[in-house]
């Protein structure tokens, strides 16, 4: 067969037959495929190591240095490295989730998004898989290089419970990201300044560097609506000793919430994008560059 | 109105109408009455005004008009990207509204000045990546890959990352993605777009290199190079404020437009005894005038006269050229002038490609 013909079909209706199992490996394809510029580009852009390790860092070292200087409990030094490995997961989510439809669709590829076989889920699944495995190294590097400096102990007693619960953060979390995608690029060009909007607050409200308990009354409702800081909130609880006290719900319940966000945000995330599609497609606005 | 196949009798079955495939079924483009309106301030704009087009299987289909004709927009819609307003669309046999999903497995589209992908991958990732949206299997994907580097050219610049290739060299990364799952309707926009004449001339013969090899496979261009136009396809649209101006091969396309024969001349020196005068009043000779690349320069020791002569039919050239002679001129070259597809489009519209304000006037 030429190397210009791949298509072993005789007609083009032939060729658009697919069964089922074709369309499930395709799109399996398509999450792998589109995960892979996510993982590679770890070691093609060391210099983010720089700006996504070492500047974070420099965010949890100040408030280790304000505890320890206001005599604050040993646990919280290692409330605040967690809180500062949690929060890349947060800044991607925001910037390579919430925003990255809005830059796909500068570059062309929300058009060739659009017209490939597979479903744009799939597409949102692949960036949520290869930002995970991305933003894991770098989380890594934070506990490993806080935990050396700053001498922070763990106790957990339950291991497997722990991953459990940081795999079930990063569902509704990037489930989330899924949702802001299609959001973000319903709300036109500013998804620059939405997702700097989101990022201050989000580090607040989600106790990164605070027991989340030391926010009041809020602290029932952040939890009831950021899987962060539900995630995080339960995390510490199972990772360090004494943290019950300060943990806003019972891990139990947390767990109960992440899978509830879970739920929800995905299906919000697919209903937004067959809604962003059809939009798309009506308007004839939502994949044009520049606009 | 439809057209449906005549009856056969006996009947063999009451479903065997509905499995009939219609016209518009097995065309591998099909639009009717095709309306676009896009919402705008001070007032809607109307995008495609009601267009009816029908391509075959097989066919190099040009959409030629200027900017602004609604070439991209009818795009959009055939290519899943955009709903029409009103109107029937299929591409395939399958409806552009209802049937996206089988659409998209048999399609696949190459626009100009595209920047797709990731600058980081290198060319061959860069295309593994797009192979897998389409769901090749991976070690199939790699060879796939590897196939199109080597058709369009890229071979020395696979492990390049995408970031460091040339605007040329981009565009055929762009149409090797393209052709990545090997697709029954290929569409190209505008696929020259801001290429230099030899990138453009590759990509070209590239197309047509496709189309020869992969029998059934159907191309649309949009372009607004007439030669592009001209070169590459079998039949031409010419599009104009949203609507199909004329349709037709290129060849009949300028007929539309020359109702006499254009001949240039060239002779050693006008013909004595009345010169052009005489010319004009042979039989069948419409007009003879001189041409304005006339060149009245040394030309091998000689100097040369350039004619226009217009005829009602070619067989009136005879005539002329024995007329010359016996009136001691010595013919030097003889050239049918063919009308172009620009003469095409401004003997339809009125106004040139990029003459816009001049022809709204």
């Amino acid at each position: 067969m030429s190397g210009y013909v791949y298509n072993s079909a005789r007609s083009a209706r032939e060729a658009a037959d697919w069964s089922r199992r074709r369309l499930i490996i395709t799109n399996l394809r398509a999450v792998f495929g589109r995960a892979y510029p996510r993982i590679i580009g770890l070691t093609r852009e060391p210099s983010w190591v720089f700006f996504e390790i070492f500047l974070p860092f420099l965010a949890v070292s100040a408030f280790v240095f304000v505890y320890r200087a206001l005599k604050a409990p040993e646990e919280y030094i290692g409330f605040v490295v967690l809180g500062g490995a949690m929060t890349a997961f947060w800044l991607n989510v925001v910037w390579m989730m919430a925003a990255q439809f809005f830059w796909e669709k500068d570059q062309g590829n929300l058009d060739l998004y659009f017209t490939a076989p597979m479903h744009l889920m799939s597409i949102l699944v692949g960036m949520a898989v290869g930002g995970l495995v991305m933003t894991s190294s770098r989380a890594l590097a934070v506990i490993g290089i806080g935990t050396l400096l700053f001498g922070v102990s763990y106790h957990v007693q339950e291991p497997l419970l722990l991953i459990g619960v940081f795999l079930l953060t990063m569902i509704p979390l990037y489930g989330l990201g899924m949702l802001f995608a299609s959001c973000f690029l319903l709300w036109g060009r500013e998804a620059y300044h939405i997702a700097e909007l989101l990022q201050e607050p989000v580090y607040f409200l989600g106790g990164v560097n605070v027991p989340l308990r030391a926010l009041g009354p809020v602290s029932a409702l952040v939890v009831a609506t950021l899987p962060l800081a539900v995630g995080l909130d339960a995390m510490r609880q199972l990772a360090f000793p004494g943290a019950q006290s300060t943990g806003v719900l019972p891990v139990g319940l947390e767990v109960l919430i992440l899978v509830a966000m879970g739920i929800v945000f995905l299906v919000a995330a697919r209903a937004a994008l067959a809604y962003l599609e059809h939009l798309a497609r009506r308007e004839g606005r939502l994949t044009l560059r520049w606009q | 109105m439809r057209w449906y196949p005549p009856r056969p009798a006996p009947c063999p079955s009451p479903t065997f109408y509905e499995t009939l495939p219609m016209p518009s079924e097995t065309l591998a483009i099909h639009a009717r009455a095709v309306r676009r309106v896009y919402k705008a301030k001070p007032e809607p704009v109307t995008a495609l005004a009601g267009v009816d087009l029908d391509v075959e299987p097989g066919e190099y289909f040009g959409l030629l008009g200027p900017n602004g004709a609604g070439k991209t927009t009818l795009i959009k819609i055939l290519t899943t990207l955009l709903l029409p307003t009103s109107g029937t669309a299929r591409v395939a046999g399958f409806d552009v509204v209802n049937e996206t999903a089988k659409i998209r497995r048999v399609i696949n589209m190459v626009a100009g000045g595209e920047q797709s992908g990731y600058g980081l991958l290198t060319v061959r990732e860069q295309l593994w990546m797009f192979s897998q949206f389409y769901g090749l299997p991976n070690r199939e994907g790699w060879r796939r890959v590897d196939e199109l580097i080597e058709i369009v050219g890229l071979q020395e610049r696979r492990q390049q990352k995408v970031r460091a290739l040339s605007t040329g060299e981009r565009q055929k990364l762009n149409f090797a993605r393209g052709l990545l799952n090997d697709p029954w309707v290929l569409f190209l926009d505008e696929p020259t777009l801001g290429l230099d004449v030899s990138a453009a001339r590759d990509l070209r013969e590239h197309t047509l290199r496709w189309k020869e090899t992969a029998p059934g496979r159907t191309v649309l261009l949009t372009t607004h190079y007439m030669v592009e136009a001209d070169q590459l396809c079998d039949r031409i649209a010419i599009v104009d404020h949203g609507r199909i101006l004329a349709l037709g091969t290129p060849a009949e396309l300028r007929r539309r437009v020359q109702s006499e024969s254009i001949f240039r001349i060239e002779l050693d020196q006008l013909p004595r005894n009345g010169g052009l005068a005489m010319l004009s009043q042979l039989p069948g000779v419409l007009s003879a005038v001189r041409s304005d690349d006339s060149a009245d320069g040394d030309r091998a020791g000689a100097s040369s006269i350039a004619l226009k002569v217009a005829l009602a039919s070619d067989s009136a050239l005879t005539s002329v050229v024995t007329a010359v002679a016996e009136h001691g001129a010595n013919l030097i070259g003889l050239q049918k002038s063919e009308p172009s597809l620009e003469d095409v489009f401004v003997e339809l519209v009125g106004r040139g490609f990029g003459d816009e304000t001049e022809g709204a006037k």
